[in-house]
């Protein structure tokens, strides 16, 4: 089945059976194997890509669901891979093997826009927005982005260094 | 300097621009083929008959490897030989590789793998400790007993005794990159495999042997792992295998990943532990005798077995000194997955057995956790004293044949004498302990985590809230670094200089996130006076160094870093030579700092001097080599000096529990860890970081369970659950003791890899401390304290049955 989408601005045609996933047809037919699979069942976020702006499991969609759509993966972040974000997790040491980090990373762009945008988390107290990033907010958006070395507080304190910048930072409410 | 530094990892820059290349992102030669492994249903039971006909049929399938196909040794066990790569005849668990699919892809073979026949008569299977006690189903004779003094009258003729059991659970590597291997087929037979392991030369060993060549023959490589944590020490061996002989029968490049299902169900986990004690205190709550019973559910093979359990032995006395006691092991074998290493390597279950002792005690003493912790402590470091020399004893020097010497599974017996001066204080095997530093930084870390108030506080908010109670503990650790298997400590490593300055090195250890090539880079750089950028540390690879350790026992850094401060100093004291010679100077007088060379007045840049030394025709590539010393051990009689030292550390964690349901949170955790002179303090942070977490998992919310049939039910991140980011503590204050080491390691550094993961046993006496607020009696928690456990163990602390 032929399906066309643009992958960090280039564009791709690709005919595949159309049980691929969006994952493997990035690692597999694309040469994109920064995204990584950590469990191939939407369960560890090891290969959270953005489409359209917005985070997804790319294991857990088919390739051609995205015809014509914009996606971005972790080498498609910047230019020259020194994004804020990308920084931040350099010098707050938001890695540790690294294999959960390109997840982390698409995960936390995606988050940083969720909440510019007015998107309610579990635990956000009010559906009515706007939200700012608190640790919580941000323990929670990003629980579906497993670290198993456990950087989380290098993760966390990248992230909101970032969004401090970006959306606004507010400490908890203890 | 550029050791001390908090530099971040040497990949950092790759990993987040997902540039860094693990084993599934290699590009592979064209016609590359994939493998899968069919896999037993069944837990136990002969094999009648295997029909393979619809998975020969299969599209996409190129080969299917039976037992009976493999041309060599078929065995992928890292000590007794007792771990087929495919099962001939019989299975002894389920999810035990039965034949391989060879396939034009991942999925292709997978589907086929579906679709082999099994005609089997099943026997029953031994899932239990129960169980395999009842049959008797055991590694080695009988149980291991260390004994020191006479703990039965010691504890008989105590003021106070407690008697106890805990269950403590396994646990899932989930190391995020899955098991990986590519086999690439050389010419004249040779083959070169690139392996997600923490083991080349065990992989180079056990890939020889199934294509019957000699080590020769076998290249393995290995850049980085995405996690190991123990479990790619001995479980990569299968697939490298298979990938090797399926590569030497097709010509063809061959791959195999397990799905993490597969995963979770073929390789082994953490031992599962039941430990049954009887302990004697006096009035002032100091321990006069204790008594363990250690149960390990070993699974279907030996694997590393006797040295995990041989470590829960020698850290059943954790920080505390044991007058009288004595150690019983039983390793038991089960129709289960094979339990392997995994961080701590049984330390953490021993070192749970005397803090559940503690735990206990304090209870019945109605003493503070705290006090009676310290009253128990090692006597404060002894300063001065020299190391005990091992007298040379004669013994037989003779190997065992065809054994994987390079394994911790491996059954070499090194007695030796490192016998402790008389009156010292030792451990119940006999070490001196010369270097204990609990005392103060159990001081530094109540003072500033305000233990005191925040206990008085706890109290306080348990005796107004009768539905969330909260719970406060500290637990020390005090961890032996050093393979217990003595020959195993020891390393290798390559440098070179090149005639511009830049220095490439490799050595034998392997990366797995845990930050060793930065560590050794910057000890290159320190040693040349270079900046670490100028250091470039490639794969490792068994044709660079060889015979290496596996990267474990948390020696990574102690062994590699001081073999390749070796190398760089033979390289660094011929460039001086050689510049002194020129500038009529002294060799000693000649100095490496900050990019520059100093000689007899005149000064080079470092790549000035690699210059003068290339056109002087000095060799600027050697080898180093470092084995450490002082090591001496008798694993039969336990005795001896296993440690070349001890690293320290001392956690205070608070926990709150609705004791409706059992639900619990974190709140908060402190930490002051012994790094040594830390080589790298953000990357030892880190490990802290990600080991008491990791070690809070593993008693709290990470459950593998089985059902009766011997499936393993929790295969998969859905259903075991594994600490994320809105897991850890609130609250999480994480501090490096600041103190050398006393013994002469890398610039009087630390290991730091496994020794954090015990603080989480804070955690865990935390739930417990909580739920004791419930009720009167002792609540002994199990671990892991899921809400479930938790709900049952209120239950038995308010003398409810559940
Ligand atoms: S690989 Fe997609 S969520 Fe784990
Ligand atoms: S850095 Fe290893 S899984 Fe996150």
């Amino acid at each position: 089945m032929k399906t066309s989408f643009t992958v960090n601005g280039t564009p791709c045609s690709l005919d595949l059976d159309p049980r691929v996933t969006l994952l493997d047809a990035l690692r597999d037919h694309l040469d994109l194997t920064g995204s990584k699979k950590g469990c191939d069942h939407g369960q560890c976020g090891a290969c959270t890509v953005l489409v359209d702006g917005r985070r997804i499991n790319a294991c857990l969609s088919l390739a051609v669901m995205h015809d014509g759509d914009q996606i971005t993966t972790v080498e498609g972040l910047s230019e020259n891979g020194r994004s804020p974000l990308q920084s931040a997790f350099v010098r707050h040491d938001g890695m540790q093997c690294g294999y959960c980090t390109p997840g982390q990373l698409c995960s936390a762009t995606a988050v940083m826009s969720e909440i510019a945008d007015g998107w309610p988390s579990h635990v956000s107290d009010t559906l009515a927005g706007p939200y700012a990033m608190t640790r919580e907010e941000l323990a929670e958006r990003m629980s579906g982005n497993i670290c198993r070395c456990s950087c989380y507080p290098g993760i966390n304190a990248a992230i909101l260094e970032i969004a401090e910048e970006d959306v606004g930072y507010a400490e908890a409410a203890e | 300097m550029s050791v001390a530094k908090p530099l971040p990892h040497d990949s950092a820059r790759l990993h987040v621009t997902g540039a860094a290349r693990y084993v599934d992102d290699m590009p592979v030669p064209a016609g590359c083929l994939h493998l899968a492994f069919g896999l037993s249903e069944f837990a136990c039971g002969d094999i009648l008959s295997m029909d393979l006909e619809a998975v020969r049929a299969a599209p996409g399938v190129v080969m299917v490897l039976t037992a009976a196909d493999l041309p060599f040794a078929n065995d992928v066990s890292p000590s007794a030989h007792d771990e087929p790569l495919l099962a001939v005849d019989r299975v002894d668990y389920l999810g035990q590789p039965l034949f391989a699919v060879v396939a034009t892809s991942h999925v292709a073979a997978r589907r086929a793998a579906r679709l082999g026949r099994i005609a089997h008569k099943a026997r029953p299977a031994l899932l239990t400790i129960e169980a395999a006690l009842a049959a008797n189903s055991r590694f080695e004779d009988g149980p291991r007993i260390y004994t020191m003094g006479d703990p039965a009258g010691a504890i008989d003729g105590a003021d106070h005794q407690v008697t106890g059991r805990i269950d403590m659970g396994g646990q899932e590597h989930f190391y995020l990159e899955g098991q990986a291997a590519l086999a690439l087929p050389q010419e004249a037979g040779d083959m070169h495999v690139i392996s997600s392991t923490q083991h080349p030369t065990e992989i180079q060993h056990k890939v020889a042997e199934a294509l019957g060549v000699p080590m020769h023959g076998v290249r393995v490589e290995t850049r980085r792992m995405g996690g190991g944590f123990g479990g790619k020490e001995s479980q990569g061996n299968a697939l490298a295998v298979a990938c090797a002989v399926a590569a030497r029968a097709t010509g063809r490049a061959c791959k195999m990943r397990y799905d993490r299902d597969d995963d979770m169900v073929i390789t082994g986990k953490r031992h599962d532990f039941r430990i049954d004690y009887r302990a004697g205190f006096d009035a002032g709550g100091r321990i006069v005798g204790v008594e363990f019973v250690q149960y390990a559910r070993c699974g279907w093979a030996q694997d590393l077995s006797l040295p995990v359990a041989d470590r829960a032995m020698l850290h059943s006395d954790n920080a505390y000194r044991l007058p009288n006691v004595r150690i019983e092991s039983h390793r038991l074998k089960t129709n289960t997955q094979s339990a392997t290493a995994f961080r701590g390597f049984g330390g953490p279950q021993g070192m749970l057995g005397i803090e559940r002792v503690m735990d206990h005690a304090a209870r019945v003493l109605g003493l503070d956790g705290v006090e009676i912790r310290r009253r128990n402590y090692y006597d404060e470091r002894v300063e001065g004293g020299s190391a005990p020399r091992p007298a040379a004893a004669p013994r037989d020097i003779s190997v065992p044949k065809n054994e994987d010497l390079a394994s911790r599974g491996a059954e070499v017996s090194e007695p030796g004498d490192a016998a402790a001066p008389e009156g010292a204080q030792v451990t119940p095997y006999g070490m001196e302990v010369r270097d204990f530093i609990l005392h103060g930084m159990t001081r530094q870390l109540l003072e500033s985590c305000d233990y005191a108030a925040r206990r008085a506080a706890v109290d306080d908010w348990n005796a107004r809230n009768a539905t969330i109670k909260r719970g406060i503990a500290f637990s020390p650790v005090k961890f032996g670094i050093s393979f217990t298997l003595t020959h195993l400590n020891q390393a290798g490593a390559l440098v070179h200089v090149y005639q511009d300055g830049s220095v490439h090195l490799n050595h034998g250890g392997t990366e797995m996130g845990q930050g060793l090539f930065r560590k050794v880079a910057q000890v290159a750089a320190q040693r040349f006076g270079i900046a670490p950028e100028d250091v470039r540390i490639t794969a490792t690879d068994t044709a660079k160094v060889p015979n290496t350790s596996a990267t474990a026992a948390s020696s990574g850094s102690d062994l590699n870093g001081m073999a390749v401060q070796a190398a760089c100093d033979i390289i660094r004291d011929r460039m001086a030579a050689h510049l002194a010679e020129q500038h009529q100077a002294a060799p000693g007088d000649v100095r490496f700092e900050g990019g520059r060379v100093y000689v007899g007045g005149a000064e080079y840049s470092f790549a000035e001097a690699a210059q003068m030394a290339y056109v002087g025709r000095v060799s600027l590539s050697a080898t180093g080599f470092y084995k450490t010393p002082g090591l001496a051990w008798d694993r039969i009689e336990g005795r001896g000096r296993p440690f070349f030292y001890f690293a320290y550390g001392a956690a205070v964690s608070e926990v709150a529990v609705d004791t409706r349901t059992g639900e619990n949170r974190i709140l908060r955790a402190d930490i002051l860890h012994d790094a040594g002179a830390s080589l790298n303090p953000a990357i030892d942070i880190g490990q802290v970081e990600g080991g008491y977490v990791q070690g809070a998992g593993w008693l709290t919310t990470e459950e593998l369970v089985w059902d009766d049939a011997g499936r393993l039910r929790t295969h998969a991140p859905s259903t075991y659950k594994i600490p994320a980011c809105s897991d850890r503590p609130d609250v999480f204050n994480v501090a490096l003791w600041d103190g050398a080491n006393p013994e002469a390691t890398v610039y009087r550094s630390k290991a730091v890899g496994e020794p954090p993961f015990m603080l989480g046993i804070s955690a865990f006496l935390a739930l417990s401390d909580a739920v004791a607020a419930c009720g009167p009696a002792y609540p002994a928690l199990n671990a892991p304290a899921t809400p479930e456990e938790i709900w049952r163990a209120i239950a038995r602390a308010r003398g409810e049955a559940r």
